[in-house]
């Protein structure tokens, strides 16, 4: 029953289910992320409500540059698969691949961010700052919140991928492995969502 | 359980026809409230006799299932009854049916639009902390405290909030509409009689809301029609120069008599015939001068929160408030 | 496997740091049961103040701005300190006895859960304190707590106190319904849960998805106050209906959010005393159900009059009116329980019984307010304000005083006094008729809510005479309670395992309070009233699913209360412009989070030889 039943190398196929704290953890995160669509479903409610008034700023057609924001959605889909990729490795018990894969996660995750900051950062100087109109409140405040979801989802999974160097590859660190994964691709699926309803509806819309 | 069974007859008892007439939803003066009326006296009805049935089988189980002192026998463990479970699932949804189809019909009756109908009055309602303000767009005259309508015409309003949210309610008359701000409700109302019916704000709207109340007065069409006439006529200024530049420069500012001044504030022509000052003294009670005075010397006093400054800061002295307070109690228009 | 085979030393803490560091699901119920009686004051105490204001036409007590502050605080303490706390206590004590669990999913959460509520409460009271109180009503309404009309910092304790309370419900929320889900007892089906677990569960679903739509609404409001953004302001394009949607998008699940656990109660309390099954038991679970997912789609019936239009109106009329259906069905599943049973009259079974007459009254002048155009005359009049005090204080409040008496023996191991008991019935159920039966006539005569004072001679004098004598008689039937406990506290225990002979469920196989491990072997449940079908077949305990043996336990933690403090520091941080203070208790709170992700919990294990001793409460 404890963690310490196991040791490397008798792990089951999927280690991360292989305790009743582990199931629940799981069973628990998923509700987490039930949570996490209501709460990203109403920004994006409240965003849909006020996106046409933009007051003295600029509108979303005049704004957005979809190269960038395309080249920002393929940064983070290719990080998905990879974190897919990593769980794989996980279910072969290849440590090292594994890690290998995380890391590659994180550094599209970082790339993401970084492009995600250099963009607001030509909006702001484009005068459409946080408060210049409820447009602009409600965008800043649907993709920051995505941002710091995937903030916290870089520092998290660099945590895990500390542990899993420290305490090695175990029923106790699998379970965050795989849970810090799906936490991932749920970012990842929010950003789609973002992609097609800000940006391209945006864009196309106007 | 047994005391409550007095207080539904009562409730029946009180429904017929209770309340003050210039108040009370159950004593509808005009046919929104009516149908209104209507609704709710249906669907009391309705549920009457549910809850009649509910405390009469509550008391007999009460009653009958008691356990009698050192009763030890286990009653029959029953799992359930289907028939029955069908009969407290189908009652219920015909007397919802019942109950649904009136209601469908009056929100899409009492939804019409008349703001287009030319046989209409249309009047925009502005809700501001603590006031309200009716413009008559028709006839181009602006008014306070007191909606001024005729007897003959349906009333579309169109609801506005200038600050925050409010609600427009006269009891007797229909129901409510909120005022939002930044967009417009619609609502028509009809005032067959003729008399005078309280309204009040009925959104929470900062410290004064309890007392932000007005009156709808309902007046024959010719009377109406005098009314509007004496409203267009230019303004009656205080006879006294001094006294007249000085309401000009002190209260014209946000006030309005006829065409001059300000609109940042109730319109105030015809003033001294309304039934109210600031929409909670009441006229008949202290008399308009002596409320108007009251008022202007301290508005806060009677209205938390109310913009208009005291006497002492609008500086006007004892003798200036005392012939304004004449002035405004002696402009009445005849109607 | 001997104690030391595990080699982890657990320090153990004993005192008030015993209560700090808790994970234990019993002791966290109490501290919620504590907790929730302490706002539950407050909040009365704002209600006789109320009461008191509005006993005669233009009363002075109060100013209007502090009659404001008083409805504000009122609602929002009673909805959101009191009643989801005082069920989360009975929650945290029962559900996992009731499915033969030893632990909830998540201890550590668990206690995370209450100190974030507990500190939230705190931040939000302390407004009283610092002399700038909300005082836009309970439901916020925009741009009244927008920045310009609430510009002290009256507003930012309300949206930064719910948001950190907030953060508690939800984490409880998931905790039980990854409780309910994991931890059964093997055999204990979900068709074999009892009544008061099913309803948990689902209010737990609702509170899982009914949750963050607050947050995201306090969250914009938050940052139009703070920040300046635009959300809800109308001049720079926001639009404050904006928040009237998501408010009641959260705002109407919430009320079943506190009504389903009270039927669960209900149903446990009147089946036991009736010494009978629940009558029709899979259609009480399948109208739980259906009430909770029609409670989703009626939100806009709180909106009948801001103008969404006829077809809306009309559609919401007709959802609202059907959640009718299934309440019905609970009633008279309730009323045939009874029949045919031996009722016992307890205070339990006094507040239960009472409950249904007076839950069918809220019940009914619900479905009168579901008639939208007639909802015109009721809408924010004091109909409405008698309405819903019948639903909340008619149901949920008889429902926890049913549960707290019901339950008491088996969280504290002592049996409340039933004398006072019954006098805190009488008092409480005749003050509460008197003061809430009258105000819907208050409404219906012209009297909107929310006013500070009225003026005479409009007919409303007597009836909020009546109205504030019977707030006073249900103060003196609090204080009662009060009492009670306070009287059996001093005496010892003696409740026993099955206290009221009847016991039908798992809770009342283990002694009163129970272990802190539970069930010492994890039962077997060979069928619905898993207990009760034991006695009937003569046994005198529960068959084991497993042999005695050595019991894991979590490890007691001062984390949660650290990480809870670290928001209540942010949450003064950003109301007082203080971003460095702000940051810091940000920077509290995810550093504890990386210490208990770095430093595994193995936990501690309670030996055979050690169990029969641990009992303790």
């Amino acid at each position: 029953m404890s963690a310490h039943d196991h040791v490397e190398g008798q792990l089951p196929h999927e280690p991360e289910k292989a305790t009743l704290e582990a199931r629940n953890k799981i069973l628990g995160f998923w509700l987490f992320l039930g949570a996490e669509v209501v709460l990203f479903g109403t920004l994006f409610a409240a965003f849909l409500a006020l996106r046409h008034n933009i007051g003295d700023g600029p509108s979303a057609s005049e704004l957005f540059q979809l190269p960038m924001v395309f080249a920002a959605t393929m940064i983070l889909l290719t990080s998905s698969l990879t974190s897919v990729f990593a769980v794989q490795a996980m279910h072969q018990h290849n440590k090292k691949s594994m890690l290998t894969w995380l890391i590659i996660t994180i550094i599209l995750g970082l790339g993401f961010l970084g492009l995600e900051i250099y963009e607001f950062t030509e909006y702001v100087h484009e005068g459409h700052g946080f408060t210049t109109s409820a447009f602009s409140s409600s965008f800043y405040t649907l993709v920051g919140f995505h941002g710091a979801h995937v903030a916290f989802g870089v520092l998290w999974i660099a945590l895990v991928i500390g542990q899993v160097f420290k305490k090695g590859f175990n029923v106790v660190t699998a379970p965050k492995v795989y849970i810090s994964a799906i936490y991932w691709h749920f970012i990842d699926v929010v950003w789609v969502f973002i992609f097609t309803v800000v940006y391209l509806m945006g864009k196309v819309a106007g | 359980m047994k005391r409550l069974l007095p207080l539904l007859t009562g409730l029946v008892l009180l429904l017929t026809a209770c309340g003050r007439e210039d108040l009370s939803a159950l004593n509808p003066q005009g046919p929104v409230a009516e149908k209104q009326f209507e609704l709710m006296k249906l669907s009391i009805g309705i549920m009457a006799l549910v809850i009649v049935v509910v405390f009469i089988i509550c008391i007999y189980v009460l009653i009958r299932f008691r356990r009698r002192k050192g009763d030890k026998t286990i009653p029959k463990q029953v799992e359930g009854n289907h028939t029955l479970e069908i009969i407290w699932t189908t009652i219920p949804l015909v007397l919802l049916l019942v109950l649904a189809v009136p209601t469908i019909n009056n929100v899409f009756g009492l939804a019409k639009d008349y703001s287009k109908d030319k046989n209409a009055v249309h009047v925009k309602v502005t809700a501001h902390q603590y006031w309200w303000e009716f413009e008559y767009t028709d006839y181009g005259i602006t008014t306070a405290q007191d909606l001024i309508v005729p007897t003959d015409k349906k009333i579309a309003f169109e609801l506005v909030a200038a600050d925050v949210k409010h609600s427009f309610w006269i009891p007797a008359i229909g129901g409510k509409m909120d005022t939002n701000p930044g967009s417009t409700n619609r609502m028509f109302l009809e005032f067959p009689k003729e008399g005078v019916f309280r309204g009040k704000c009925a959104e929470l709207c900062g410290p004064s809301h309890a007392l932000m109340d007005f009156k709808a007065k309902a007046v024959s069409p010719e009377s109406f029609d005098r009314w509007v006439a004496a409203m267009k006529a230019p303004a009656q200024m205080p006879a006294d120069p001094e006294l007249a530049e000085k309401f000009t420069s002190q209260c014209l500012s946000c006030h309005a008599v006829g065409e001059n001044g300000g609109n940042s504030a109730p319109n105030l022509t015809g003033v001294g015939g309304r039934e109210t000052v600031g929409g909670i003294l009441y006229n008949d009670e202290a008399g308009v001068e002596q409320n108007i005075h009251d008022w202007v010397i301290d508005p806060q006093k009677y209205k938390k929160g109310a913009m208009m400054p005291t006497a002492e800061d609008n500086s006007l002295t004892p003798e200036e408030v005392s012939g304004i307070a004449k002035y405004l109690a002696e402009y009445k228009l005849d109607y | 496997m001997a104690a030391h085979a595990h080699g982890h030393k657990v320090k153990r803490y004993s005192g008030l740091m015993d209560w700090l560091t808790t994970v234990d699901h019993k002791k966290i119920g109490i501290l919620y049961l504590i907790a929730g009686l302490f706002f539950f004051l407050i909040g009365g105490l704002e209600a006789i103040i109320i009461r008191i204001q509005l006993i005669k036409p233009m009363n002075d007590v109060v100013s209007g701005s502090t009659f404001n502050e008083l409805i504000t605080m009122h609602g929002t303490t009673m909805i959101f300190l009191a009643a989801m706390p005082l069920l989360f206590a009975l929650m945290n004590a029962i559900i996992p006895l009731q499915i033969g669990a030893r632990d909830v999913a998540f201890p550590f959460l668990n206690s995370l859960g209450f100190w974030t509520f507990f500190l939230g409460g705190l931040l939000l009271n302390l407004s009283w304190f610092a002399g700038t109180v909300p005082d836009a009503g309970w439901t916020s309404y925009v741009p009244l707590a927008g920045p310009i009309y609430s510009s002290g910092h009256g507003v930012d304790f309300y949206v930064i106190g719910l948001q950190i309370a907030g953060i508690g419900t939800l984490l409880g929320g998931i905790n039980f319904m990854a409780t309910i889900i994991n931890m059964r007892a093997p055999g204990l089906t979900f068709m074999r849960l009892p009544m008061f677990t099913w309803t948990i569960f689902i209010t737990s679903a609702l509170i899982v998805f009914a949750f963050p739509a607050l947050t995201v609404g306090l969250v914009a409001i938050m940052f139009d106050r703070l920040f300046n953004a635009n959300f809800f302001d109308v001049a720079n394009g926001g639009n404050g209906v904006l928040w009237e949607h998501i408010f009641w998008v959260f705002g109407h699940p919430e009320v079943y959010i506190l009504i389903l656990p009270a039927f669960g109660v209900i149903s446990e309390v009147i089946s036991t005393f009736a010494r009978k099954r629940l009558f029709g038991y899979s259609s009480m679970v399948f109208a739980t159900v259906l009430i909770a997912f029609l409670g989703f789609m009626v939100w806009a019936h709180h909106m009948f009059t801001t103008g969404l239009g006829p077809v809306a109106n009309g559609l919401f009329s007709i959802a609202t009116m059907l959640i009718a259906v299934p309440t019905g069905i609970k009633i008279f599943n309730w009323l045939f329980t009874l029949w045919g049973g031996s009722i016992r009259f307890t205070t339990a079974s006094m507040f239960a019984i009472g409950f249904v007459p007076t839950f069918v009254m809220g019940g009914v002048t619900g479905v009168m307010l579901a008639s939208a155009p007639a909802d015109y005359q009721y809408h924010d009049t004091y109909f409405v304000v008698a309405h819903f005090h019948y639903v909340i204080v008619g149901g949920l409040v008889l429902g926890i005083f049913a549960g707290l008496h019901y339950w008491w023996p088996k969280m504290f191991g002592r049996m409340l006094n039933e004398t006072l008991g019954k006098l805190t019935f009488w008092t409480f159920f005749i003050g509460f008729h008197l003061t809430f039966f009258v105000q819907h006539f208050l409404g219906l005569l012209g009297m909107p809510r929310r006013v500070y004072t009225y003026l005479g001679g409009q007919g409303f004098d007597n009836m909020n005479l009546i109205s504030t004598v019977g707030a006073i008689l249900m103060g003196i039937g609090t204080i009662v309670f009060l009492l009670n406990i306070f009287i059996t506290w001093a005496k010892p225990r003696n409740a026993s395992n099955d206290p009221w002979e009847d016991g039908r469920s798992l809770e009342w196989t283990i002694s009163s309070p129970a272990p802190e491990y539970n069930f010492k072997q994890t039962p077997l449940v060979r069928g619905y009233d898993a207990w009760w079908k034991e006695k009937m077949e003569g046994n005198t305990a529960m068959t084991p699913a497993e042999p005695v043996g050595s019991i894991h336990m979590p490890s007691p933690s001062i984390l949660p209360l650290i990480m809870s403090i670290g928001l209540f520091v942010a949450g003064f941080g950003f109301m007082y412009d203080k971003l460095i203070v702000a940051g810091l208790g940000l920077a509290i709170t995810l550093g504890c989070m990386a210490i208990r992700s770095l430093f595994d919990d193995h936990g501690f294990h309670i030996e055979p030889e050690d169990q029969d001793e641990g009992v303790q409460a």
